[in-house]
């Protein structure tokens, strides 16, 4: 019994402080305050008027949506590589795989900084997409190969022995049913790049910013509570993506 | 990487060496430009820039400035590992009890934080630690200190604030370690005579070893490497390693010892990872049952 209370105690150290902030971004005091005092949607108006703030949430929308899609595609196709595939060095593909989620993300990102800069391609929507699949790439790839593994691949030896080609029986039986992990795969991988803060810490350049990069620096030279608004639209929105994962997830266990 | 069914070599159409080269050629060429051309490019500059030598390496370990980094982050890693493993372990214990909807709202407890941006985390703890903050606030109404206290800034705060951000990737492997034991070993230790503390002794923490030395081994990389957290919650008194190379890049431009630093601190990843010789199971991260 003691035991459970103190779990319960720390679930609500886990979500208490991101939890916090969203009353507080409605106070109307200019310092931070709980319980907030008064009701405003000032910090979230004062968000939107912002070109800064909206320029940045629309440049890292158009990374984020551009890596979901690069980081589905390119996963989708090792991993069925990787699976059925007679692939030489499979190790070291296995290793290359998971790579970029042992590497720690301060060196990947000074290496890229250093690369990208002699390349141009700091500041550019190719070189954040190429940086975020690469970080993005171990989760889209896990999701699919588990999905691949669930998928009875008997039913795909069916069409396959029924006359259909190894592409038709791919296009038409296996892909329908692991949509549902690679869609959450692009999920994972809109959410990765989306709320990557240091790789686009270095990568970004003067008018090219990620929102991460906004947020790390208006975080470090001026605590506004339209901070405050922006944390609790990004943790809404992560909210209604875990529900949608999960919503897909129960869709793909089939009987 | 993800146990795979004995079934499933049965069906399924298998590609020829050749089209499995041909499917795996995006995603080479894509962690050639993002992964293996820049690391290699930087541990270049490291040993190769202007000559070949082992003079930034030896920088690293010879100044007691950096040494003193380096200590520092291992010592902070040490400690987040050893609170996040305190914290995490009665939670993952409730949630392999529990079912239903009430271990939906559990995992959602561990999944949201772990999936809200490490910056609106470590916001929040600004916002709650800051001198006029929420838990200087709740203090001082509480008439238990009499000023504000400084807390950001603060190895305690930087360790805090860590461990609320790493926790959630000690709880997952713990939980996926502790549901597979089954309840009949639990069951027929106590009808032995063994008491609660006895049971854990003998047997939970054996058959959760596994779970424990994967979340300790994941939280202690990512704490090892952090750069977010302790850049905006510490001050120069808590700079860890990855604060110290982001200053040699962008301030300094001193690519060839930021270059030895990542090369330290990727040897070290890399021992430890084969070390423990186990692949990080990142389908924990992504997916639950």
């Amino acid at each position: 019994m003691v035991v459970n209370a103190i779990a319960y105690g720390i679930t609500v150290f886990l979500l208490l402080p991101t939890v916090l902030i969203v009353p507080m971004s409605f106070g109307s005091d200019q310092y931070l305050r709980f319980p907030p005092s008064g009701f405003t949607l000032h910090w979230y108006a004062a968000y939107f008027a912002d070109a800064d703030w909206i320029d940045a949430t629309l440049f890292s929308v158009r990374i984020a949506l551009l890596t979901a899609l690069v980081a589905t595609v390119v996963g989708t196709l090792v991993s069925i590589a990787l699976v059925r595939g007679r692939l030489p060095l499979k190790p070291a593909f296995e290793l290359l795989v998971v790579g970029p989620v042992i590497v720690p993300n301060i060196a990947l990102a000074i290496a890229m900084f250093l690369v990208f800069d002699r390349l141009r391609l700091t500041g550019t929507t190719f070189g954040f997409v190429a940086a975020h699949t690469a970080l993005a790439m171990p989760f889209v790839v896990f999701t699919i190969l588990a999905s691949l593994y669930r998928f009875d691949a008997d039913l795909e030896r069916a069409a396959l022995s029924c006359g259909a080609g190894p592409l038709q029986a791919f296009a038409l039986v296996t892909l329908p049913q692991i949509t549902p992990g690679v869609i959450s795969a692009a999920l994972f991988a809109f959410i990765i790049s989306f709320d990557e803060p240091v790789i686009s810490f270095f990568i970004s350049d003067l008018n090219h910013r990620s929102l991460p990069r906004k947020m790390f620096e208006d975080i470090d030279y001026n605590i506004s509570p339209t901070l405050a608004a922006v944390a609790s639209m990004l943790t809404g929105l992560t909210l209604l993506a875990l529900l949608i994962g999960h919503f897909l997830k129960r869709n793909s266990v089939r009987p | 990487m993800i146990a795979r069914p004995r079934s499933f070599l049965l069906g399924g159409h298998r590609y020829s060496p050749a089209v499995s080269l041909l499917l795996a050629t995006p995603f080479l060429l894509m962690i050639a430009l993002s992964f293996i051309l820049p690391l290699a490019m930087l541990l270049r500059e490291s040993l190769f820039v202007p000559s070949f030598s082992t003079a930034n390496y030896q920088k690293v370990f010879d100044e007691p400035v950096y040494l003193r980094v380096m200590v520092r982050t291992l010592r902070i890693s040490i400690v987040v590992t050893a609170v996040t493993l305190l914290l995490a372990y009665p939670l993952a214990t409730l949630m392999a009890r529990t079912r239903g909807l009430m271990l939906g709202l559990l995992l959602l407890s561990v999944l949201l934080p772990l999936w809200t941006s490490v910056l609106v985390r470590t916001y929040a703890w600004l916002v709650l630690l800051q001198r006029n903050g929420v838990l200087n606030d709740l203090l001082l109404g509480l008439g238990l200190i009499k000023t504000p206290m400084q807390m950001l800034r603060t190895d305690g705060a930087v360790v805090l604030a860590m461990s609320h951000v790493l926790l959630p990737f000690m709880v997952l492997p713990l939980y996926a370690a502790l549901r597979v034991i089954p309840d009949d070993y639990v069951r027929a230790a106590r009808m032995l005579g063994a008491g609660s503390l006895s049971v854990f002794r003998h047997v939970v923490l054996p058959l959760s070893l596994s779970g424990i030395s994967a979340g300790c081994l994941m939280v202690f990389l990512m704490a090892m490497g952090f750069f977010v957290t302790p850049a905006l919650i510490g001050g120069p008194q808590q700079m860890m390693l990855a604060t110290l190379v982001q200053q040699q890049v962008t301030e300094l431009l001193n690519w060839p010892f930021a270059g030895a630093l990542v090369g330290v601190l990727l040897a070290f990843v890399l021992a430890l990872v084969l070390l423990f010789n186990r692949v990080v199971r990142l389908d924990r991260f992504v997916g639950h049952a």
